[in-house]
């Protein structure tokens, strides 16, 4: 049976005590973008900056959350600040992959699980999620996914307006 | 007489351990557990009784129909309604608010007019005015919510001018909150609109009378009083059911039905359109049985009393850790406990909160109580919330405070 310590993991706590790039970034040049979980109200906005090149130059992130979107969140910003847009992409899945296999072993659709994303090791491709497989504990508590995911999905769409923006 | 000391026996699901911890209970508020009677009735009728009603001739069918006229007889004489045939049975409270905007709405609702909501209502009795007001072009108005978490009826003369109706709930499902309901039939009427109450938390904590509230129409759900899901009630007086249009059509609604049109029957049928659910409502009849049993007002004293000792006991060991919303006097509210808890500069998640008190067995509910208007105006993204029921007793409340301590050891800075 998983315990409390599988999901609080201490990086994860510490990400939440002291989220990294937290704030605002001035619009425009920075593209926001408001993400909601509809189930217990949270809310997660993301600001990023994207240069001429396509690199992500910089990140920021408001709202307000449980521990784990606040931690996915905080680490996702520092997971991604410097990436091109592409990179983040495959961060984005890969994250998503690391939580919606174990999804689909639970019973939900697993559709990533089929994109073939093995989420079992840290090392997706090229992408080393580090830190952020700490949050694979997530999984275990099916109600939580969805907080570890919101900033992550509230990024994918930010990235797109972003790449539609250039 | 009081609550049996014993009455957690009645209720299987309170029978197990979760995590290796007894099972404790606190999200009435949300869903209540049945009593094996509730669940006996509904297998009785099933292994017995089940048959389609209001159309076969055969004795099976005549008392599966009586069976389901039995349970509305029931509701009636629960809340004191003048007439059995005023009770409409929906899924949930939700369609009944549904039905009002729909049927009653539709028809009586224009530019110009305005209905009169609370910041204080769940989503069931704000979407459905949104929905149609966007169609029909009337204004929504609210009353505002005061810091202690009262309606704050100041400016009620004001709200209610061209008002054609006025819905609000009888008692606040994240604050507890008991509204003045007598006071705000007076003003409504007074202001030539209609009241609508929402009793979704009231009906199965408190003694409940239509007739002295003064209401038009009380609207509550048969799962918030030990009685299954699937089953809702729309009261409304035999007049305004009379004068309203449809609601969902097909069969068991109408009188007579031809290649031009249709009739609808008689009222409380005109609004129950298809195979109703009768074994939930057969469920229902059983639940307010027991309740009866119990009698509603020992029902409410234990209430009061169980949320004083919360209140107490939660305030005196946490002190600045611990905010409950709502009134502070336990006659003036119901045994709904929203609470934020943690450092008073920095809170710890609800989230988080409930996440913890799982692990210790205990069930709360976080989040926003489809309330979000009210969480607005409070200020807070979300909140903790136990609630309270017949079956729950002190022990419940100090596994509770005892729970809460852990959390500040996992989220402590």
């Amino acid at each position: 049976m998983p315990g409390l310590d599988d999901l609080y993991r201490e990086v994860i706590l510490d990400h939440y005590r002291s989220p990294r790039n937290q704030g605002e970034l001035e619009t425009p040049p920075a593209v926001r973008t408001e993400g909601f979980n509809p189930l217990c109200g949270d809310e997660v906005i993301v600001f990023v900056d994207v240069d001429d090149n396509n690199v992500i130059t910089d990140i920021a992130i408001g709202g307000q959350g449980c521990s784990i979107s606040q931690a996915s969140a905080s680490m996702m910003s520092a997971a991604i600040k410097g990436a091109s847009i592409g990179e983040a992409r495959q961060f984005i899945s890969a994250f998503k992959g690391l939580m919606s296999i174990h999804e689909g072993e639970l019973g939900g659709d697993g559709s990533e699980a089929e994109m073939g994303i093995d989420a079992d090791v840290a090392d997706v491709g090229d992408i080393r999620l580090g830190d952020l497989e700490a949050l694979k504990g997530v999984v275990k508590f099916p109600v939580r996914i969805k907080c570890a995911t919101l900033s992550w999905n509230t990024l994918a769409q930010a990235l797109d307006e972003a790449a539609s923006d250039t | 007489m009081s609550i049996p000391a014993d009455i957690k026996r009645d209720f299987p699901v309170l029978q197990q351990q979760v995590h290796d911890k007894p099972l404790i209970y606190l999200d009435s508020g949300n869903t209540s557990q049945k009593p094996q009677a509730v669940i006996d009735a509904m297998n009785e009728y099933y292994e017995t009784t089940n048959a389609n009603v209001h159309r076969g001739s055969y004795d099976l069918a005549v008392r599966a129909t009586e069976a389901l006229e039995g349970a509305r007889a029931k509701v009636a004489r629960f809340i004191n309604a003048p007439a059995t045939n005023e009770v409409v049975f929906t899924k949930n409270a939700t369609e009944a608010f549904n039905l009002i905007a729909r049927s009653w709405g539709a028809a009586n609702l224009g530019p110009g007019d305005a209905v009169v909501i609370s910041e204080m209502e769940h989503h069931a009795n704000i979407v459905p005015w949104h929905m149609l007001s966007a169609e029909k072009g009337f204004e929504l108005r609210w009353i505002p919510v005061t810091p202690d978490g009262h309606l704050d009826l100041r400016d009620l003369d004001t709200l209610l001018e061209g008002a054609k109706l006025v819905s609000v709930t009888a008692m606040s499902n994240v604050l507890g909150t008991l509204n003045d309901i007598p006071r705000l039939a007076e003003a409504a009427h007074g202001a030539g609109a209609l009241l609508a109450v929402d009793g979704s938390q009231y009906v199965p904590h408190v003694p409940t009378d239509v007739q002295a509230m003064g209401a038009d129409f009380l609207i509550f759900t048969g799962h918030k009083m030990l009685g299954p899901m699937g089953i809702g009630v729309l009261w409304a007086c035999a007049d305004l059911l009379e004068a309203m249009p449809p609601f969902l059509g097909g069969g068991e609604m109408i009188l007579n039905v031809t290649k031009e049109g249709f009739t609808t029957t008689e009222i409380p049928w005109k609004f129950e359109a298809g195979t109703p659910m009768v074994a939930e409502a057969v469920g229902l009849g059983a639940a307010i049985d027991y309740l009866n049993n119990l009698g509603m007002d020992n029902v409410r004293a234990h209430e009061i009393e169980l949320t004083d000792y919360a209140l107490r006991t939660l305030n005196e060991r946490y002190g600045d850790k611990i905010v409950i919303h709502g009134p502070q006097v336990a006659s003036e509210r119901g045994g709904v406990l929203s609470f934020v808890y943690g450092e008073p500069d920095m809170r710890v998640h609800p989230h988080d909160i409930a996440q913890v008190l799982d692990q210790a067995g205990v069930c709360v509910r976080a989040g926003h109580h489809c309330a979000k208007p009210l969480l607005q105006t409070m200020n807070v993204p979300a909140t903790s919330r136990a609630s309270v029921y017949v079956y729950n007793d002190e022990s419940d409340i100090d596994a509770l405070a005892e729970a809460l301590e852990a959390s500040s050891d996992i989220f402590a800075f």
